[in-house]
C-alpha cells in the first residue's frame, strides 16, 4: 500500500517539501542544542521542564482520543465512523511519534536514552510512560495497517486483529492517565497534586484529538476529494462539545478546592496563571484565552444550527484546539514550576531555539501524517472505485 | 516505614516482567546482565578508606542562632570550591543556568508554609542555609528512571551517578525542596580553580550536595560542617549516643515540610 504515497500532484510535493525544510531547520538547531546542552532554551534552574514536555503531554492527549472513534466504531459498531476511524488511528500514530522526539529532544544525555532499558525502574512513571507508548504506536499501527489493507482487498480483516482493536481502547485511556501520574504523583508540586488531573487530561484530549480530526478532514476533503462524512463529523462534535465542557467542570473543581481551601501551596499557581504573581505575568492574557475560546466553542458546538453550519463548526474546533493547547500546552506544565518550592518566582519564557525545534518536530510529525493519509485516501478511493 | 518500603523495593523485582514486556515492544531484548533488575546496586561511588566514617544515617543539625551571613558565604565557598560547582553568574551573569548544592535563604523561603507571622526581627532576617536533606523516604529516588539517583543503602546518603544520569530532570521535579541543579551547559568553563581530587561533570546531568561522601570516605567530616565555625553539626541519626542525636535531645529543632513524608536528615534549631 506504501506505493500510494509516491504518487501525489505537484501540490502534495510541495507541501511535503515545506515540511522536510521546516523539519531540517530545526534539525540543524537540534545539532546547535547537542552541542551547548538544553542552555539555549528558556529553561531554569526553577523551571526545568518547558515546551518540549509540555507539547509531550498535549500530544499523548491527541493519541489518545483515537479511542472516541475506535470504541464507537468497533465496539458498538457504529457504522458512521467507517471512513473516519483509520484517520484517527494513523493521527495517534503521528501523535506518539511526536511525543517521543518531544521526550528526546528535552533529554540533558539523549545518547543515554536507552539507560532506562538497561536499568528498568518500575517505581518510576517515566518507565511505565515508555511502555504504554511504545505499546500504543505498535498497536495503532498494526490495527490501521491491516484494516486498511483489508478493506482494499475486500476482505474482512485477520481475526487476530480484534483482541488488539479492543485491548488498544483500554490502552489509550492508559497512555494519558500514565502521562498525567508523571506530574500529580510528585509532592510539593501543588498545582499537580490532584487526583483530578488524570480525568482532566483525559478530557480536554479527548476535546482537542477530535477537533483537530474534524479540521483534518475538512483539509482532506478539500485537497483529495475524500469525504469522511457530515454525519461523522458531525457525532465527532458533539463528542468534542461535551469532552470541553468535562474539561472546563475540572478545572472549576480544581479552582473551587483550591481557592476555598486556601491553601497557598494550591492556590498561587492559579494566581500566578490568570492574575500574574509578585508583578510576574506572562501567561495571564494567554490564560484567559484559553478560556474564552473554550467558552465560546462550548456555545457553538452546543447549538445545532452552528454546529451544523461548516465556517462556525471550523472555527469552534480551531478554538478548541488552540484553547486546549494554551491550557496544557502553556499553562499545565511551567504553571507547576511557578512559583518554586521555596515559593520563589522566577518566569519561563521559551526561547527561539526552543520554538524552532519544536516546530521542527511538528513539521516531521505532519509529515509522518501526510504520508500515511495520502495512504489511506488512495486505498478509500481505489475502493471506492471498484465498487 | 522502614519494613513496608523494603518490601516495595522487593516487588521491584516485578520489573523483570517490565523488562521483558519494555524491550519486547522496542525489539530490543537486554542481555541477562542487564536483566538483573534493581538488586544490582548501584556501583559504590567513593571507596572507603580504613580510616573511613561510618554511620546508618547520616543527618545535620543546623543551629541558625550561630549563623550569619558571612559564615554561610564561607560554607558555601567552601562545598562549591571543592565539589567544583560552577558560578555560571559569576562568570556568565546568567541566572538560569545556576548550579549551587548549599546556598542561604530567608526563613519564609526555606520554610514556606510553617513562617509565623510576627517572626522576631533577628529570625525574619537571618541567613538560613539550605541544602540537600537526604530524605530518609527521597521521592526524587522514586522519580528518577534508570536509578541514576539512588540512596545508599548502608549510610542513608541520596547519590547520583553521573554517568547513568539522562538528564530527564524527573528528580528536579519531584524534589519538593529544590535542592537539585541542572547542568543546561558544559560547567567547565565556569570553575575558576578545579579541584582535581572531585570530578567534574558534564552538560545535562543533574547534581546536588552529596553530603561529602568523597570526604567521609577518607575520614574528613563535611566541608560546610567544618567551615560552619560549630553551627552545624554532623553524624549518625540511628546512633542515640551520638552528639547529633544528643542535641536534638536537648533542643527544638525542625525539619522543611515534615508533612509531605520525606523524612529530611537536615534539621533546624531556629
Ligand atoms: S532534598 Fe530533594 S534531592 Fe535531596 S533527597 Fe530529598 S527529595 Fe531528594
Ligand atoms: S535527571 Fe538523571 S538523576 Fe534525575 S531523574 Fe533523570 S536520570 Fe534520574
Ligand atoms: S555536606 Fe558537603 S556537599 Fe553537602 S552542602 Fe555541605 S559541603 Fe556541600
Amino acid at each position: 500500500m506504501l506505493e500510494k504515497a509516491l504518487k501525489g500532484s505537484k501540490t502534495y510535493w510541495m507541501w511535503l517539501l515545506a515540511l522536510a525544510v521546516v523539519f531540517a531547520v530545526g534539525f540543524v538547531v537540534y545539532l546547535r542544542q547537542l552541542e551547548f546542552g538544553l542552555g539555549i532554551t528558556g529553561m531554569s534552574r526553577d523551571v526545568t521542564w518547558g515546551f518540549y514536555i509540555a507539547q509531550f503531554t498535549f500530544l499523548v492527549g491527541v493519541a489518545a482520543s483515537a479511542v472516541m472513534l475506535v470504541l464507537p466504531y468497533y465496539l458498538h459498531d457504529y457504522k458512521t465512523f467507517g471512513k473516519i476511524t483509520v484517520l484517527g488511528e494513523f493521527l495517534a500514530v503521528a501523535s506518539v511519534l511526536m511525543c517521543m522526539l518531544f521526550i528526546i529532544v528535552d533529554l540533558g544525555q539523549p545518547m543515554r536514552l536507552l539507560n532506562v532499558i538497561f536499568y528498568p525502574t518500575p517505581n518510576s512513571m517515566l518507565f511505565w510512560d515508555m511502555i504504554v507508548l511504545n505499546g500504543y504506536l505498535f498497536l495503532n499501527i498494526v490495527i490501521g495497517w491491516n484494516v486498511l489493507d483489508a478493506e482494499r482487498n475486500n476482505t474482512a480483516p485477520e481475526k487476530w486483529i480484534k483482541p488488539l482493536i479492543y485491548l488498544s481502547i483500554p490502552w489509550a485511556v492508559s497512555i494519558h492517565t500514565v502521562t498525567a501520574f508523571l506530574y500529580c504523583g510528585l509532592p510539593g508540586r501543588g498545582f499537580w497534586l490532584t487526583a483530578v488531573l488524570a480525568p482532566r487530561f483525559l478530557a480536554s484530549a479527548f476535546a482537542a484529538g477530535p477537533a483537530f480530526l474534524i479540521l483534518l478532514s475538512f483539509i482532506i476533503r478539500r485537497f483529495t476529494g475524500f469525504d469522511a462524512g457530515t454525519r461523522a463529523r458531525q457525532t465527532l462534535a458533539k463528542i468534542v462539545a461535551y469532552a470541553v465542557l468535562a474539561n472546563l467542570f475540572f478545572f472549576l473543581c480544581e479552582v473551587f478546592v483550591a481557592v476555598y481551601s486556601q491553601i497557598p501551596e494550591h492556590m498561587s499557581h492559579l494566581q500566578y496563571l490568570f492574575f500574574g504573581l509578585h508583578g510576574h505575568d506572562a501567561l495571564v492574557p494567554w490564560m484567559w484565552s484559553s478560556m474564552a475560546l473554550m467558552v465560546l466553542a462550548v456555545i457553538f458546538l452546543i447549538i445545532p444550527a452552528a454546529r451544523q453550519n461548516e465556517t462556525t463548526l471550523i472555527f469552534s474546533c480551531a478554538f478548541v484546539f488552540v484553547g486546549t493547547w494554551i491550557d496544557k500546552g502553556l499553562g499545565m506544565i511551567s504553571g507547576g514550576f511557578v512559583p518554586n518550592p521555596l515559593h520563589e518566582v522566577n518566569e519561563y519564557i521559551p526561547s527561539i531555539p526552543e520554538i524552532v525545534i519544536t516546530i521542527g518536530v511538528y513539521a516531521l510529525g505532519f509529515l509522518v501524517l501526510t504520508l500515511l493519509y495520502k495512504v489511506v485516501t488512495g486505498v478509500k478511493k481505489e475502493v471506492a472505485g471498484q465498487g | 516505614m522502614e519494613n513496608s518500603r523494603r518490601r516495595f523495593l522487593k516487588t521491584a523485582g516485578f520489573s523483570i516482567l517490565g523488562v521483558g514486556a519494555g524491550s519486547m515492544l522496542i525489539g530490543l531484548a537486554p542481555g541477562p546482565s542487564e536483566a538483573a533488575g534493581p538488586a544490582a546496586e548501584t556501583k559504590p561511588v567513593f571507596v572507603d578508606r580504613p580510616d573511613a566514617k561510618h554511620a546508618r544515617r547520616w543527618g545535620m543539625v543546623i543551629d541558625t542562632r550561630g549563623l550569619d551571613a558571612r559564615t554561610c558565604r564561607k560554607m558555601e565557598e567552601a562545598c562549591h570550591s571543592i565539589h567544583n560547582v560552577p558560578d555560571h553568574i559569576g562568570k556568565f551573569g546568567n541566572k538560569n543556568h545556576e548550579i549551587k548544592w548549599i546556598w542561604d535563604t530567608e526563613f519564609k523561603h526555606a520554610f514556606p508554609g510553617q513562617e509565623a507571622e510576627f517572626l522576631s526581627d533577628r529570625l525574619e532576617n537571618a541567613p538560613v542555609p539550605v541544602l540537600c536533606n537526604h530524605c530518609d523516604n527521597p521521592p526524587c529516588v522514586r522519580a528518577c528512571p534508570t536509578r541514576a539517583t539512588f540512596k545508599r543503602e548502608k549510610d542513608g546518603i541520596v547519590l547520583m551517578d553521573f554517568h547513568r544520569c539522562i538528564g530527564c530532570r524527573f528528580c528536579m521535579a519531584a524534589c519538593p525542596f529544590g535542592a537539585r541543579s541542572f547542568n543546561f551547559r558544559d560547567p567547565r568553563p565556569a570553575i575558576e580553580d578545579e579541584n582535581p581530587e572531585f570530578p567534574t561533570r558534564m552538560k545535562g546531568v543533574v547534581e546536588k550536595c552529596n553530603f561529602c561522601a568523597e570526604r567521609l570516605a577518607v575520614g574528613k567530616m563535611p566541608a560546610c560542617v567544618e567551615a560552619s565555625g560549630g553551627a552545624l553539626t554532623f553524624g549518625d541519626l540511628n546512633d542515640p549516643d551520638s552528639d547529633i542525636r544528643k542535641l536534638l535531645a536537648d533542643e527544638y529543632a525542625i525539619r522543611r515540610k515534615p508533612n509531605l513524608g520525606t523524612f529530611p536528615s537536615v534539621f533546624y534549631i531556629v
